[in-house]
């Protein structure tokens, strides 16, 4: 139990205890309520449209009631006048009832089109907010899962459900009014049966939600697996695995469908019961009915409106249970958006966080002491101090965490204590924006994305002219490679684009990093696919990149780094040496052993 | 069941009140609970069945499908590209499963009580049921005209949906460099254009088919209208009763359900079948003959002959081959060399030289536009793509490491021996990384092996090549993230395994590294898909420029930051 008084969040992805439950569901279904407030506008006029539709085919049942009466006199004795001025009553009103219902499909599809696009929107934006970290963790496929399928389902839910819930309101309240006109007495069955509704749609929502819940997840990692899977299929065949991850596909593909059965066969036994109440209450409705007849306290006309009505009072009943499992299922997506939205993203800048102008790139870093999990400490106690254009080299085996120092520069991380200043501005103070852009960084991991290859390179400065693209393809030897493509610069590069290779990759992220206007560099493996004669021939770009700016350069190759003005030796997460090469080598410590090792064959 | 309850209803009305007989009142209220017990009881044990039907079917669709996309060629996949295989793997089949499932619910049981209710009217009133009756062309007309235009407007959704889906896996893996760049407001708004994209072809199929309930609602209370008007003439002439018509509206109510019942499936049908037309498309793609099991080796040679044949036919040849990824540009042209097994053969080369693609023409994810490549004297398209490829361990340039241990990672389902996996570790200079985890080979890899550094992947992956103990090794420049001391301490294990258990392997190593190739048998240095020298290291260095100017580059000062 938890003390009300003492706000406690529970942490993301919890398994909240039972009590919880019903007020979690209740918060999810407020926020979806939040998205729709958004349009109030749309929102009142379906709101009218489907309040106004209702009440015109609710009264035809009581207009049929009617012309049943005139008929009621037999043979002969038909009042033809009533019955046509009520048969064309109905006719005017059925039509009405239609077209008000068609507006009011298009304007909750217009309304319901908003909201998915802009819970899209809020997610994706998020996604842009989020940690780096997040990214690691979380399989692309789940996350694409939550962008598309449960936004999907929310938005089925919405646009059909959300009018049935008025619709049935509307029903059941007009029809009760209704019958009640018509005959109390008999509305005294529905003592009988409402009670037994009710029983059925509130089994229904405990059982049914977290076989619903199962069901996202479910289909989430197997999205997550499917995709894991698909980027790896070139190995999969190199050894011939194509039947064995296919097995393994199917282990989650059960585990998937069952849970989609489960949530489907227990959703679906609501729909019967509820028609198995419906059912009962006609058979009770006829039976008292007809002796309320023959005492004469009801006429055959009243009786068959009675029937029609009730049909229509259970009838959202039914459609109730469906809309409940319905619900559910959108609860459970929903949950997931929102516990997307809801996780953890970087900190905000501070209030009066500072633009960083005219950076000069003088970085220190002071007492940093930092690990991802707070128990695990990666980096004890790093200090170093760069001048503006000096050349930071950071070496160590693989594995050792240097990738750490730059997550750190960058501000994916914040450092658990101590502090990194660029320009001697604490960069805790600076806007990450602002920080960010000071920097240029060409990664081991090529990114491009499905764009022309000039938008491609240009993706650092977007304003620069195809002049400024060809010069920087240039430098970055890639030029010819491009204009030997037909379509040049705008070849569009597709997703795993087999004419262009990993080393080609990285020859265009080093053309990217040539145009922004930065002074900070940061090199992590920049150039470990692209061959060493091309990287000669790179060589002078890559000096021009570095002109004039604080450089951090992550590198194996030694000889590539032998002349920084610092070298950081990084071993199991700590900084065993620091100094240049020279030094380093004279103390013959672990660089130099290191050094040394490359000649050998 | 349902049927029943109304027809009691009218006979109740019609004959029992009138005679005043309570009991029998009583007798029939009492068959039409009874009658709704079965009803309920029939229909859950219906669903039970549909939604097991419906579990069934996409499991096995769904199984087809990844199974098909496992065995597609290289060539096909790129064409159809990954983001597209995996949304018809998951949104598609989604679909798919949510038609199964209602069809079957609501394809039975609707049609059923629409046949039934329109036979028990018949049997009531047939003249009455003649009115009712006519509206249901005009409704089939429009439901089937509507969900006609469905099926294309659907089957562009996907598209749309494709696209956005591809945008976000873009960001999800660009995410430092987005960050890096700051230019998150320009991927907002490259994501709102394919957002907007989507939302308005949803909104285009779904005013379509918006249409649809309206009109149908319409057309059946204009029918009911008409039964009561012509019933009441009927009434007036002495041909039928009140009763009946009261009961007729009960039918009434039925058959409108089970027509809504059927749009719904409509609206359902359309969506489904677009999915399930895509899904289609792969099913049904010839199988490439790179993939082909069934092609059973073709002139195969005889054991004896095999092991005559070794002493003097290499092991692996290349006999004038070229080929082009699209036919744009060469991407090899004529190269040729052959291999003895035991032999290592070593790749350097520029950057897009095509060393790669020796390795894929090799293992047949592509066929070789002209020339041939032996195994043993074979040409490899004799061979089926399971002998060809069970004979390599492979470690390619892409990292592909999946969620599970580490253990599982190496035998990749190859169901290996620990010893063997320890093994193949210790060569790759894995283990002493993995055993300093508490779990050992149990550790558990994050999604794509995210919990582990480049050089640690590399090390895994070579692992994984080594630990079935292949006829030829290839490492495609697999050790690039490992520093100089790791990667000559696994060079000399690898030989060293090779002398110790007297293995006869053949290895082929591209590298950027000139360390990484330079004791190799044979090494070609590729040049815009050209080999431009072949030739040992001593040999090399004597009469290649370029590979001179490698050497120079990285053996000792050269390229200086």
């Amino acid at each position: 139990m938890n003390n009300r008084g003492i706000k406690s969040a529970p942490p993301i992805g919890s398994n909240a205890p039972n009590e919880q439950v019903s007020t979690r569901k209740l918060k999810v279904l407020l926020r979806l309520g939040v998205y729709l407030f958004k349009y109030k506008g749309t929102l009142l006029l379906a709101l009218a449209l489907t309040f106004a539709s209702n009440l015109f085919s609710l009264i035809g049942p009581q207009l049929s009631g009617y012309a049943i009466d005139a008929i009621e006199p037999g043979k002969g004795a038909v009042i033809f006048n009533k019955v046509i001025y009520y048969c064309v009553l109905m006719a005017i009103f059925y039509i009405l009832s239609s077209i008000l219902s068609y507006i009011l499909s298009i304007v909750m599809i217009k309304l319901t089109q908003k909201v998915v696009y802009k819970m899209r929107e809020d997610i994706f934006a998020k996604l842009m907010k989020m940690k780096v970290g997040y990214f690691d963790l979380n399989q692309t496929g789940d996350i694409v899962s939550r962008i598309s399928y449960d936004v999907d389902t929310i938005n089925a839910t919405l646009s059909t459900d959300f009018i049935q819930i008025c619709t049935s309101i509307i029903t059941v309240v007009g029809s009760l009014i209704m019958m009640l006109t018509i005959s109390p007495m008999l509305c005294i069955i529905f003592a009988v049966t409402i009670p037994i509704s009710i029983f059925f749609t509130k089994y229904a929502t405990t059982k049914v939600k977290p076989l619903f819940r199962k069901r996202s997840a479910k289909l989430g990692e197997l999205n997550g697996y499917a995709e894991e899977m698909l980027s790896g299929l070139k190995t999969i065949k190199a050894y011939h695995r194509e039947d064995t991850m296919t097995e393994r596909f199917q282990v989650k593909n059960t585990e998937a469908i069952d849970a989609y059965f489960k949530a489907d066969y227990y959703g679906s036994m609501v729909g019967p019961s509820v028609n198995f109440i419906n059912n009962l209450s006609l058979s009770l409705v006829s039976m008292f009915g007809a002796i309320l007849f023959l005492r004469g306290s009801v006429s055959l006309g009243n009786i068959s409106t009675f029937i029609l009505y009730s049909r229509r009072f259970s009838g959202p009943i039914n459609e109730f249970a469906n809309i409940i499992s319905e619900l559910q299922s959108a609860a459970a997506a929903a949950e997931r958006v929102f516990r997307l939205l809801d996780s953890e993203e970087e900190t905000p800048d501070i209030e009066n966080a500072s633009d960083l102008e005219n950076v000069r790139g003088e970085v220190e870093i002071q007492n940093v002491k930092f690990g991802y999990v707070p128990e695990k400490t990666i980096i004890h106690n790093l200090s170093l101090y760069a001048k503006p254009g000096n050349v930071v080299a950071i070496v160590g085996p693989t594995g050792a965490g240097k990738t750490t120092i730059i997550n750190l520069l960058m501000r994916f991380y914040d450092p658990q204590s101590g502090e990194i200043r660029v320009d001697g501005t604490n960069i805790r103070s600076i806007k990450r924006r602002s920080l960010r852009r000071a920097y240029t960084m060409v990664l081991q991991d090529t990114w491009l994305f499905g764009g022309t290859i000039r938008e491609n390179i240009s993706y650092g400065r977007e304003d620069a002219t195809l002049e400024e693209v060809k010069n920087a393809a240039k430098a970055a030897k890639i030029d010819t490679f491009i204009e030997s493509l037909p379509d040049g610069y705008d070849t569009l590069l597709t997703d795993d684009g087999v004419n262009i290779s990993k080393g080609q990759k990285q020859l265009l992220t080093i053309a990217r990093a040539m145009l922004p206007k930065s002074h900070m560099l940061i090199l992590d493996e920049a150039t470990s696919n692209v061959d060493s004669r091309t990287e000669v021939q790179i060589q002078e770009a890559m000096y021009k990149l570095m002109e004039n700016k604080t450089c951090f350069v992550i590198a194996h190759r030694l000889s590539t780094i032998k002349n920084a003005d610092m070298i950081l030796v990084v071993k199991d997460g700590d900084i065993i040496e620091m100094g240049t090469h020279d030094s380093l080598l004279a103390s013959k410590g672990f660089y130099a052993k290191m050094y040394n090792s490359q000649f050998e064959g | 069941m349902d049927l029943m309850i109304p027809w009691l209803l009218a006979i109740m009305l019609d004959d029992i009140v009138p005679t005043g007989d309570v009991p029998m009142i009583f007798i029939f209220g009492g068959i039409m609970v009874v009658c709704s017990v079965i009803a309920i009881a029939g229909n859950i044990i219906a669903n039970r069945m549909a939604s097991k039907v419906a579990r069934d079917t996409t499991g096995r669709i769904r199984y087809d499908l990844y199974s098909k996309i496992m065995h597609l060629s290289t060539s096909q996949t790129d064409e159809i590209t990954v983001p597209s295989l995996e949304s018809r793997l998951t949104s598609d089949t989604y679909n798919v499963h949510q038609m199964v499932g209602m069809i079957q619910r609501l394809g039975v049981r609707a049609p059923i009580l629409l046949i039934g209710g329109i036979m028990v009217t018949v049997a009531m009133e047939p003249i009455l049921t003649l009115v009712l009756v006519s509206v249901l062309p005009f409704i089939t007309v429009i439901v089937f005209k509507i969900s006609r235009s469905g099926i294309p407007l659907y089957t562009a959704l996907q598209g749309t949906v494709d696209k956005m889906v591809r945008v976000v896996r873009e960001n999800a893996q660009g995410i430092r460099i987005i960050k890096a760049l700051a230019t998150e407001e320009r991927e907002k708004k490259r994501f709102q254009d394919v957002n907007s994209n989507v939302v308005a072809a949803e909104k285009k199929a779904s005013f379509t088919m918006a249409a649809t309930n309206p009109l149908m609602n319409l057309f059946l209370n204009l029918g009911l209208t008409a039964v009561i008007l012509v019933g009441a003439f009927r009434v007036n002439a002495g041909v039928t009763e009140p009763g009946k018509i009261i009961a007729f509206m009960s039918y009434f109510t039925l058959i409108l359900n089970a027509m809504l019942s059927i749009t719904r499936m409509f609206v359902n049908l359309s969506k489904g079948t677009a999915s399930a037309g895509r899904i289609g498309e792969i099913l049904d793609m010839p199988l490439d003959d790179t993939e082909d099991d069934s092609i059973n080796s073709r002139n195969t040679v005889t054991e004896i002959n095999k092991d005559a044949v070794k002493e003097n036919i290499p092991h692996i040849e290349f006999d004038h081959v070229s080929f082009s990824y699209k036919g744009v540009k060469e991407n090899l042209t004529d190269i040729s060399f052959s291999l003895k097994r035991g032999q290592t053969l070593g790749i350097i080369g520029a950057t897009g030289s095509g060393k790669s693609t020796i390795i894929w023409l090799l293992l047949r994810f592509y066929n070789a536009n002209s020339g041939t490549i032996r195994i043993d004297g074979r040409d490899i398209r004799d061979m089926s793509p399971m002998e060809l490829r069970e004979k390599f361990g492979v470690a390619l340039q892409s990292d592909f490491l999946f969620m599970d241990t580490i253990r599982e990672n190496i035998s990749f389902g190859r169901g290996l021996s620990d010893e063997a996996i320890e093994n193949a570790a210790d060569i790759a200079q894995a283990s002493s990384f993995i055993n300093g985890y508490e779990e050992k080979y149990l550790h558990e890899l994050t999604i794509k092996g995210s919990n582990l550094s480049g050089g640690q992947k590399q090390r895994l992956l070579i692992a994984r090549a080594l630990a079935s103990n292949p006829e030829i090794l290839v490492l495609d420049d697999s050790s690039s993230a490992l520093d100089y001391n790791t990667d000559a301490a696994l060079r000399k294990r690898i030989a060293m395994r090779n002398k110790e258990n007297n293995l006869n392997t053949t290895s082929i190593i591209i590298a950027q590294r000139v360390s990484s190739i330079m004791n190799a048998d044979l090494i070609l240095v590729l040049d815009e898909g050209k080999i431009i020298a072949k030739g040992t290291h001593e040999e090399l260095e004597k009469t290649c420029d370029i590979y001179r100017e490698i050497c120079e580059s990285q053996l000792g000062g050269g390229f200086v930051e």
